[in-house]
């Protein structure tokens, strides 16, 4: 298991736009799980590779990057997987006397306890804050080496989602689609709607019914395009659209 | 599996009834990422038999009491279309789509990495459409290219394939009537890279040599199974630039 990492790519890397052989991707190559990648020695190993004897071996389908000394697998798809700090939206698919549990999109729910839920809920009273089915904005505060996370309401801006809609992305796509912020702005800017980003590929989006529309349009495209990232540039380019 | 001697189906030049050499395999078309909504997909057309597989997840496992705490749990449904063979199949598990459920999943852990997974589970469901004998090899195979689609770190593809024994003649990839009539058969899951036999079942007698020869000619199949897998998965993911 030498070597192999099933977290996302980390921000550098997804930002090196020559690791990737241009920003389209162009250049590299789509590996397969099995695929014989050469000898390891001298060679750092990322994301989506394994080591065996000497030789390294893909574990996921993806593109494969060469980047300095270091090679990794852009993955096709992949799931979310929790760090401390990021901002996530959970739905509430359990509820204890003390704790509720939420789907952040990962493999994994993640527990929010009472204490750092929204407001003061009494034990045994945590369904009337928050039910089974609620949307909450909420961030990462720990994760541990089985994978559970918790997550926390404490913290400015977290709180219960009760209008607008939430949208997924490919989590594989968020950090080379939305890494520097532009296309963001401009979905913003274009469709005159507020949006929130949270990083476990989930999008809340608020505004009037025809401005949500043309976002969720927008963001149907992109899942269309997503499994080849060479689709990147098409795909910020349907984010840059204006609104007709 | 009749072992109805003297129904011909090989004559003596070795051809069969649809017209293959003993090695030859039926024509096989795959595609992946069939299924939007799904994680990861594939179709498998293997001669008759027609074959969807699906992943979802890795998610939170349910009900707790089926997850490891060390790894994933590989949640493998195998069944047949009510309308898949001439006689209607009842709908719903049989003790026939359990057994294969349980060897698909034991094929498939062998080379998932589970363990990267702790208490989560990977659904994968594989239904049968049309059927027309090795079934099971179509299942683990699109099963395997499902996988690989969902983004599920694996070492390897798996790779299913069947040779049996009819009228005393050692065949590769069993059609209907020499799965009905035939008497042997030799299913086997092959790793496509590394060559590890990650299943096998047999079913009938066969002699050492037979037992040679079959395992020579399932072999023999896995490296232009591979070629059409790689080239489904590339063509699903935008393949070469």
């Amino acid at each position: 298991m030498k070597g192999l990492s099933v977290g996302r790519l980390g921000v550098e890397q997804m930002n090196d736009q020559n690791a990737l052989g241009g920003r389209d991707g162009r250049g590299t190559r789509l590996v397969t799980p099995g695929a014989a990648l050469g000898a390891s020695e001298g060679r750092r190993i990322g994301h989506g590779i394994l080591e065996n004897d000497g030789q390294m071996i893909a574990v996921k389908l993806g593109r494969l990057i060469e980047s300095d000394n270091e090679v990794s697998i852009l993955p096709s798809h992949t799931r979310y997987t929790p760090r401390p700090g990021d901002l996530v939206i959970g739905v509430v698919e359990a509820v204890q006397s003390n704790l509720w549990f939420l789907d952040i999109n990962a493999p994994f729910n993640a527990l929010l306890p009472m204490s750092l839920g929204p407001g003061k809920a009494e034990f045994g009273g945590a369904r009337n804050v928050l039910n089974v089915g609620y949307t909450v904005l909420c961030r990462i505060q720990e994760v541990d080496e089985t994978h559970s996370s918790v997550v926390t309401m404490k913290g400015l801006g977290l709180r219960r989602i009760d209008s607008g809609i939430v949208e997924e992305i490919p989590p594989h796509l968020m950090q080379s689609l939305f890494a520097s912020g532009d296309a963001l702005k401009t979905l913003k800017d274009s469709s005159e709607c507020r949006i929130i980003l949270a990083e476990n590929g989930r999008m809340w989006v608020n505004g009037t019914h025809t401005a949500m529309s043309d976002v969720i349009s927008k963001l149907d495209q992109i899942r269309s395009m997503s499994r080849d990232i060479s689709n990147l540039d098409s795909m910020v380019e349907v984010l840059q659209t204006e609104v007709q | 599996m009749g072992g109805y001697g003297d129904v011909q189906m090989i004559d003596e030049n070795g051809i069969r009834v649809d017209g293959r050499t003993a090695e030859g395999i039926r024509p096989v078309e795959i595609s992946a990422g069939v299924i939007p909504v799904a994680d990861g997909s594939a179709e498998v057309i293997w001669g008759g038999n027609h074959v969807i597989a699906a992943v979802y997840g890795p998610m939170e496992a349910h009900p707790r009491k089926i997850q490891k705490q060390d790894r994933a749990v590989l949640d493998v449904r195998y069944n047949m279309a009510p309308f898949s063979t001439t006689d209607r199949i009842r709908p719903g598990f049989n003790r026939r789509s359990r057994e294969i459920s349980k060897v698909t999943a034991e094929a498939l852990d062998s080379v998932v990495l589970t363990e990267l997974y702790p208490r989560s589970k990977i659904r994968v469901e594989i239904e049968v459409i049309t059927a027309e004998a090795g079934t099971r090899c179509a299942g683990i195979t699109a099963a395997s290219v499902a996988l690989a689609d969902a983004g599920i770190p694996m070492t390897d593809l798996v790779i299913s394939v069947a040779s049996g024994k009819i009228n005393g003649v050692v065949v590769c990839d069993l059609n209907k009537e020499e799965d009905n009539y035939g008497e042997a058969d030799l299913p086997m899951g092959v790793c496509a890279n590394s060559g590890d036999i990650v299943f096998l079942q047999m079913d009938g007698d066969l002699s050492q040599d037979e037992f040679q020869t079959a395992w020579d000619y399932n072999m023999g199949a896995i490296a232009p199974v591979h070629e059409i897998m790689i080239e489904a998965l590339k063509r699903s993911n935008g393949g070469e630039q």
